[in-house]
Parts: C-alpha cells; structure tokens; sequence
C-alpha cells in the first residue's frame, strides 16, 4: 500500500552539552557542599550535647537544687538555674516586646521620613552591634549599683538585647502588609489606628509572633549580660525576680563548665541540653503558630 | 443623531445598543471640579479637569495609560492624601461642600464616597468579617443587625446563593471574580452614596465582567458610580457620560500631564466627539 507518508524530521528535546549545563552541574555541587559544611557543626553540636548531657537528665536533676561543685552528678539538680532562665526570659519579652512592637509600628506606619523615624532606626541598628557583654554593663552602672542583683536586672539587660531584634523584624513585617489593604480600609473611612489595629496588625501577626520568639529563643541563651545583673551562683531557686540575686542555665552551665569536678562538668552538660530542649520548643512553638495563623488567612 | 439600534450593531459598537439612555436633563450635581490639577511633588500629574458628575448615573473616565484618570478618581474620595507628595489646586465639590476645605475629615469623606480597586482585595478574615468591617468600624455592634447588613450587602453584590454556607471561610479561598464582588459588597454595607470604580474588572474574565457590570446597573438607583475603565466597550456597555481623558507631552521638559479632553453624554463620545483626539481613541487609531 502506497500510504504517503511524510518522513517527520527528528526533534532532539535533550540538553545538549554545553559549558552552560556543565556550569549548572557545578553550581548544583557546590551548594551541596555548602550545604553539608553548615550541616556538621549543627549536628556535632547536636550529637555532643546529648551524648554527654542526655545520661545527666533524671527528675531529680530537673526539680533538685544546686549542689556544691565536688558533688557527683547524681546528687542535686539544676532547678533554680531552670526557674532563672523562664522567669528572666518571660519578664524581658514582657519588658522588651510591647515597646518593640509599639516602635516599629511608630516607624512603619506613623513616621514617614521624620527625625524621630530615622532616630529609632539607627538606635535599632546600633543596639543591634553592641556586644552583649556592654548591655550587662550598662545596666550594672544605671541599675545594679542602686538596686542591687536581681532577675529583673537581667531582664532589663536582655531586654536591651531584644529590643532591636523586635523593632527590626516587627518593621519587615509590616512591610510585608500590602498597601491595598491599608488603602481598602481608609476607603471604608478607617482611621490610622483602626486601619493599624483592625487591617494592619492582624495581617502581620504571624510573621510578627514568630519574630518575637526567635528573639525570645535567641536571649534565652545569653551568659554575658547576666553575670553583671543575676550574679548567678545562687543553690535555691529564687521565685522573687524583683530582688536578690537569681541565677540562669547559660550561667550555670558557664560556671561548672570550667570547674575541675566531673560531677560540675556533668550538670553543665546536662545544663547544656536542657537549654537546647528549652529553646527547641520555642521554636518550635513559634512554627505552629505561625503555620496556623497563615492557615487561617488562606 | 438617532441611530437604530441595527445602525449601531454595524457600525461595530453593539454596545450602544439596547441600553438605558441616560436623561439627557441631569439630576442632581454629585462632584463638581473646577480647573482642578493634582500634582506629585514637583510633578503635575493631571491638569485643568473640570467636570460635573450627577447622581443615579455612572460615569466612565476613559483613556490612554498615564493620563491621570486614576489620580483624578482617588481625589473624588481624598484616597491620595495617604501619598504624602500628592497635591491638589481647584475647586472639587462634592454636594456643593469643598472636599479639600480645612476641617474636612477625610474618613468622614470616604464613609460616604466608597471605593473598589483594581485589583480585588479583601481583608485576610472571613467573608462575613469582610462585609461586616465597615459597619463596625462605623459603631453597630449588634449581632442581629450585622448578620441583617452582611446578608443585604452580599445580596446587592450577587454574591450572597455563592457565599452563604460558608461565610466563616476566608474571604482569601474566593475566586477573582467573587473575591471582586465580596469587595463591592463590603463597600456598599456602609451604605455610600458613591461607589467609586478603579478599573475593577481588569483582572476579571469576561464572564466575571458582565456579572459586576449588570451588578453596577442594579445599583445604580441607588447610588451614583464612578468608574473607570481601559475597556472602551466597557464604558459604553454601563456609563450614561464619559469623561476621555488623554496625555500631553511637553517636548522641551519631557514630561507628561493627563488633561481631560472631553466630557459629554457616552452616546455623543463615542458617535459624534466633538475632538478629534477623542475621534482617534474611540475608533481604535490611538492609545
């Protein structure tokens, strides 16, 4: 049968070998390998802090008081250095966290291009630079000196510290809000604070919560700025945060750490992954609320 | 010029036809501009638009990209206060008030002058929570009453057989089109007296389009709509006038100014404009 059939050229449709795909190759390596060499120090971390804290982790060294330095790892706990590190840490996100939110909606959505705009926004970013150890020395000279230790001393320090995180990652976020949304609402006949409040605040929630805790997971960790204000070294748990000297899980685990006894050195392992738990849960608090809130306004 | 409506559908403007004439003895006088120009810092983005818009009728303002149609729309309702360069010089009255006099709040201004944007976009809440923003801001806290506004306003939107087993789900799981009329809806719950329309159904397919526009003639006896469109069928499907608004290019300075080139009655724009600039635009020769 003499079916004319129209010989149908070939279509190549493979990538054909060239510098660019090899370039492609090179990179996708590359990024491989950038990825793994950030990778092993996190899990090194990771594997050596539970390896050598995790046999330290019993009730009683959760809830016991501290003991001496030469005591074995089995008698006492850490439990005043756990009730430190919540309180201190609940009390500068108190402190630290209405003001930071409160200036970063002044700078996005109040200030323009003012003086006091641009003022916040340097302060942010040079209280960003600031060593941490300086903010503990600041509120030595204008609070320790007069007041004495105490865990509010450390709040006010780690509060210095949280402040501009809060202030910085508040104001992304409320970048993020688009400005259709703003105008939706004037054109409703909102006011500035309703529109804030009503449009722009909930819109931001999510990013903003979860900036916020990873400033709270961030400053739960600091050492520095509290051996000038808690003054640490504390064996009872102190539940009175206003006064007296108070003492935190960084300072603990700083402290045995470089005692010569294995039994210090054991509860600051123990310590150690106890602040790593504390941390981890936090953030990850900070992703279901964030993946909750963002599930709600989808 | 009388036409029939077979005269209209073969000279390729179907959309005069069949359509409510406008009374050619206009109602009452809704905004009136006199000599008005707006500015952008230093740049003068429209310049001497002066035009009366009446109420129960919906005007079209029709016209290339850049020629300030938008810009003149935002000042109706005082929307471009929020950019903090824009200026504007000349009289614009609304119900014979100053709009730009000291002492008028601009949220009392945009209570009464609602507006629907280009692109739809409702709040990140419940559709219920959508429609019920307004009243709420404005003071009703009664339940009953909120449920009785929320149900109206959807219904006026055609939204309401669509929406109403699910007006606690997000107003963001809406299709273009709904999430467009749940807009509308939103603004009509404050129960305006102006609908303002910025380009609202260009991000909308056709079928979308016809059902916002036969919603723009239901409500048009009630409230006065401005709208403004690329689409010049659209403009001549819905608007009883039509403001032609075009660029001019200053040559030595390069810079561009939106004037408004013509305004009369949409039938005499798009048959008989009395400019040739306005001829050339509506035959499909410019723009």
């Amino acid at each position: 049968m003499a079916t004319a059939v129209t010989k149908q050229q070939q279509v190549d449709l493979r990538e054909p070998r060239s510098w660019r795909s090899a370039k492609s190759r090179i990179m996708t390596v590359l990024m491989v390998i950038a990825f793994v060499v950030v990778i092993i120090p996190l899990g090194f971390v990771l594997y050596t802090v539970v390896s050598k804290g995790a046999s330290a982790i019993t009730g009683r060294f959760l809830t016991g008081d501290i003991p001496f330095n030469v005591a074995p790892v089995t008698v006492g706990g850490i439990w005043p250095a756990i009730v430190g590190t919540l309180l201190i840490t609940a009390l500068c996100t108190v402190i630290a966290v209405p003001i930071g939110i409160l200036a970063a909606i002044y700078v996005n959505e109040y200030g323009g291009n003012r003086l006091l705009t641009r003022i916040i926004r340097f302060m942010a970013d040079v209280m960003t630079g600031v060593p941490s150890i300086i903010m503990g020395l600041f509120i030595f000279s204008i609070w320790v000196i007069h007041f004495g230790f105490s865990g509010l001393a450390g709040a006010l320090a780690l509060g210095c510290l949280m402040l501009p995180i809060v202030i910085r990652s508040t104001e992304e976020m409320l970048k993020l809000v688009p400005d259709v949304l703003r105008e939706a609402s004037y054109a409703l006949g909102a006011s500035k604070a309703r529109v804030t409040a009503t449009v722009v605040l909930p819109a931001a929630m999510s990013g903003i919560t979860s900036g916020v805790l990873l400033a709270v997971a961030r400053v739960s960790g600091e050492t520095a700025p509290l051996v000038f204000t808690i003054l640490g070294g504390t064996t009872t748990p102190n539940y009175n945060v206003f006064t007296g000297a108070n003492n935190a899980l960084s300072m603990l685990i700083f402290q045995n750490a470089e005692s010569p006894y294995t039994g210090a050195q054991g509860r600051a392992w123990g310590a150690a992954l106890t602040l790593i738990v504390i941390a981890l849960i936090t953030l990850v608090v900070a992703r279901l609320v964030t993946s909750r809130v963002a599930r709600l306004s989808q | 010029m009388e036409q029939s409506d077979q005269e209209l559908t073969q000279l390729g403007l179907p959309e005069l036809a069949h359509r409510d004439h406008a009374p050619s003895t206009p109602g009452t006088t809704i905004f009136s501009t006199d000599n008005v120009s707006i500015y952008y810092g230093s740049f003068r983005a429209v310049t001497d638009v002066s035009l009366s818009i009446y109420e129960n009728e919906i005007t079209a303002f029709i016209g290339p990209s850049g020629c300030g149609k938008t810009t003149v729309l935002r000042t109706l309702n005082r929307l471009n206060d929020l950019i903090p360069t824009a200026r504007v010089e000349g009289d614009v009255r609304y119900r014979g008030e100053e709009l730009y006099a000291p002492g008028v709040s601009p949220a009392a201004v945009r209570r009464r002058i609602g507006m629907v944007f280009q692109k739809p976009n409702p709040f990140p809440k419940s559709i219920y929570d959508n429609v019920a923003y307004g009243p709420r801001i404005n003071g009703e806290r009664k339940k009953a009453r909120l449920d009785e506004i929320v149900e109206r306003s959807l219904r006026q939107a055609a939204l309401w057989d669509e929406v109403k087993d699910r007006l606690n789900k997000s107003g963001l799981s809406l299709s273009g089109g709904q999430a467009q009329r749940l807009c509308i809806a939103r603004t009509l719950a404050v129960e305006p007296d102006v609908v303002l329309m910025d380009e609202p159904c260009s991000a909308l397919d056709p079928i979308a389009t016809g059902r916002i526009e036969d919603l723009m003639h239901e409500i048009k006896s009630r409230y006065t709509i401005v709208i403004v469109t690329h689409n010049m069928q659209q403009a001549a499907r819905v608007s009883d006038r039509t403001a032609f608004y075009s660029v001019l290019r200053d040559e030595q300075s390069d810079t561009r100014t939106g004037v408004l080139v013509e305004y009369d009655l949409t039938e005499t724009i798009f048959q008989d404009p009395h400019d040739p600039r306005t001829q050339a635009y509506v035959t499909g020769r410019m723009g």
